[in-house]
């Protein structure tokens, strides 16, 4: 096998993997962490697409930035561990019928997660082949892409993200007074 | 057939011309040198450090400092270190066992992983005993910069961890100060050095040194210090925060926190803190070499010696760091917060969009 592959899959096993237990996971904090493993994992797989601008984003946005403030928040509020006791017969989430409804849900996902794997995996990459790697790694290309073809969307983001901040302040003071 | 597998050859660097017998590639072996020899040059400096600190603290203080152990006393962080292995591994019973264990790993990794990418001499063949030329750095990225930052980020984890899972007040307490403080220096830290890639034109960081070669007026060295003295200033400021050390050192304040962060911690586990925090201090001071300074670019020595220039420049900032830390008090946790929010970080836009805006007029 040649490095690449074995560095794919080990890379998207961690990838998967610890996305999983972070929702098994029972403590809080550990969530957390494993999220934080899970985007490393990510940005790996971007290594290995010659995308070395998209990893290092991933990493500082991601896993550096966002996390951090869920980790404050999570240790902040010190949420407890969920116990199973906790989740006892009577939570309506335990009842027959969303029991059954869960279960519904896990066969239609596994159908949709095979067909997915067994659909992309018999296609050629022709197409990804006829993509100039090199522009779509490079910083500038990405800055001048952002600048000028989605330059509105680009601006209307960062207006939403300023509003979403002020609303948030907005909340926080009128509960304090 | 993996899906990452040979999809793009095109896209990979060219191999080294000797591809047969690579496992004798002479530039090979050089690269995996360099490697050990960066790691343990590393290593040594945190030693260097601590000695230096306690001796410039000591005079300082008009004292002596440490001078029993070995020649003037320059064997007692070695003597320390010895200390350290032999002492006992000390862990809170309501510590979290398996975080409590990371988070020094994370630090300590963290620290010496952000300076692969930290080029420190000019590309050399080593007089001829190389078939080509290779750069003196570990690792080679083209996005060198952003790459310290995101390892460098990752890093406040280990802080930040060690805090939570010790299960103390202080080291919560402790921990929590850092994050905070670490994401509002963070920014200043970053915006600082956007200025100098507006003016360089790249993120690699052999580049931006190789563009400040030469003079102006045949007097001045072409570093970027000069055009960017205001970047330069709160760099160095943020760095100092982003590394935790005075007047910034509030996650580990004594007179309210005992030690902050890593209270609990003992042995080894405390000895991998403080290595993180004395390489990070390098690996600032010699992003600051680089990208104001002029790198190894000097005058009076031949280019292949230009790791000497690098060394002396980083000496300095490094003797301006424990300077400052034993002149200037402690701050006052809420006069940090308001300096980096509301006195650094305009600086730091204000200084990147005068930069751009000369960039962009006089076409740099």
């Amino acid at each position: 096998m040649a490095l690449d592959t074995v560095l794919f899959y080990a890379f998207a096993g961690i990838t998967v993997l610890a996305a999983l237990f972070v929702v098994v996971q029972r403590n809080p904090v550990y969530s957390v962490v494993l999220l934080i493993a899970s985007f490393g994992g990510l940005a790996g797989l971007y290594v290995l697409l010659d995308a070395p601008f998209t990893a290092v984003t991933q990493i500082i946005v991601y896993a550096g930035a966002i996390m951090v403030l869920f980790l404050f928040t999570v240790m902040l509020l010190n949420v407890p561990r969920e116990d199973a006791s906790e989740f006892d017969r009577a939570h309506p989430l335990n009842r027959p019928g969303a029991r059954r409804f869960g279960a519904v849900l896990v066969v239609l996902f596994l159908i949709e997660a095979v067909w997915a794997v067994w659909h992309v995996s018999g296609r050629e990459t022709a197409a990804l082949r006829a993509t100039d790697p090199g522009s779509v790694a490079s910083v500038r290309e990405i800055g001048k892409v952002l600048f000028t073809d989605y330059a509105f969307a680009f601006e209307v983001t960062s207006l939403l993200i300023l509003a979403a901040m002020v609303g948030a302040v907005v909340l926080a003071r009128h509960r304090a007074e | 057939m993996g899906p990452a597998a040979p999809t793009r050859p095109e896209a990979r660097r060219p191999k080294p011309e000797a591809d047969k017998n690579h496992l004798m590639d002479p530039v090979l072996i050089a690269q995996i040198a360099l490697v050990v020899v960066v790691f343990h040059a590393l290593l040594l400096s945190a030693a260097g450090m601590v000695y230096w600190e306690r001796k410039i603290a000591a005079w300082l203080q008009q004292r002596v400092g440490p001078i029993y152990t070995g020649p003037a006393g320059l064997l007692q962080p070695f003597a320390d270190v010895f200390k350290l292995f032999f002492k006992e591994e000390l862990r809170p019973l309501a510590a979290d066992k398996f975080l409590f264990y990371l988070a020094p790993v994370i630090s300590a990794a963290a620290a010496f992983s952000a300076f692969a990418v930290v080029p420190f001499g000019p590309p050399t063949d080593f007089w001829g005993l190389l078939p080509r030329e290779i750069p003196l750095y570990v690792a080679d990225v083209n996005v060198a910069v952003l790459v310290i930052f995101a390892i460098t980020s990752m890093g406040i984890y280990g802080i930040v961890l060690a805090g939570w899972s010790s299960n103390s007040k202080y080291s919560l307490l402790g921990g929590l100060r850092s994050s905070a403080q670490m994401i509002s220096y963070e920014l200043s830290y970053g915006l600082a050095l956007a200025g100098v890639l507006v003016i360089g034109n790249t993120l690699s960081l052999h580049d931006l040194v190789e563009q400040q070669g030469g003079y102006w007026f045949g007097v001045i060295p072409r570093w970027f210090i000069f055009l960017q003295p205001l970047g330069f200033v709160v760099y160095m400021i943020a760095g100092i925060a982003e590394t935790n050390r005075a007047p910034f050192d509030f996650p580990e304040a004594e007179q309210e926190l005992v030690a902050g962060y890593h209270t609990e911690y003992s042995s080894m586990s405390f000895a991998m803190f403080f290595l993180a925090e004395y390489i990070n201090m390098v690996t600032v001071s010699a992003v600051a070499t680089n990208l104001f300074l002029g790198g190894w670019k000097g005058p009076f020595l031949p280019e292949w010696l230009g790791f000497l220039w690098f060394l002396i420049k980083l000496g300095a900032l490094l003797f301006f760091y424990l300077w400052i830390r034993w002149t200037l008090p402690r701050y006052r946790y809420d006069q940090l917060m308001t300096f980096g929010w509301k006195v650094l970080l305009p600086l730091a836009v204000l200084n990147l969009l005068v930069t751009a805006a000369g960039v962009v007029y006089f076409g740099a």
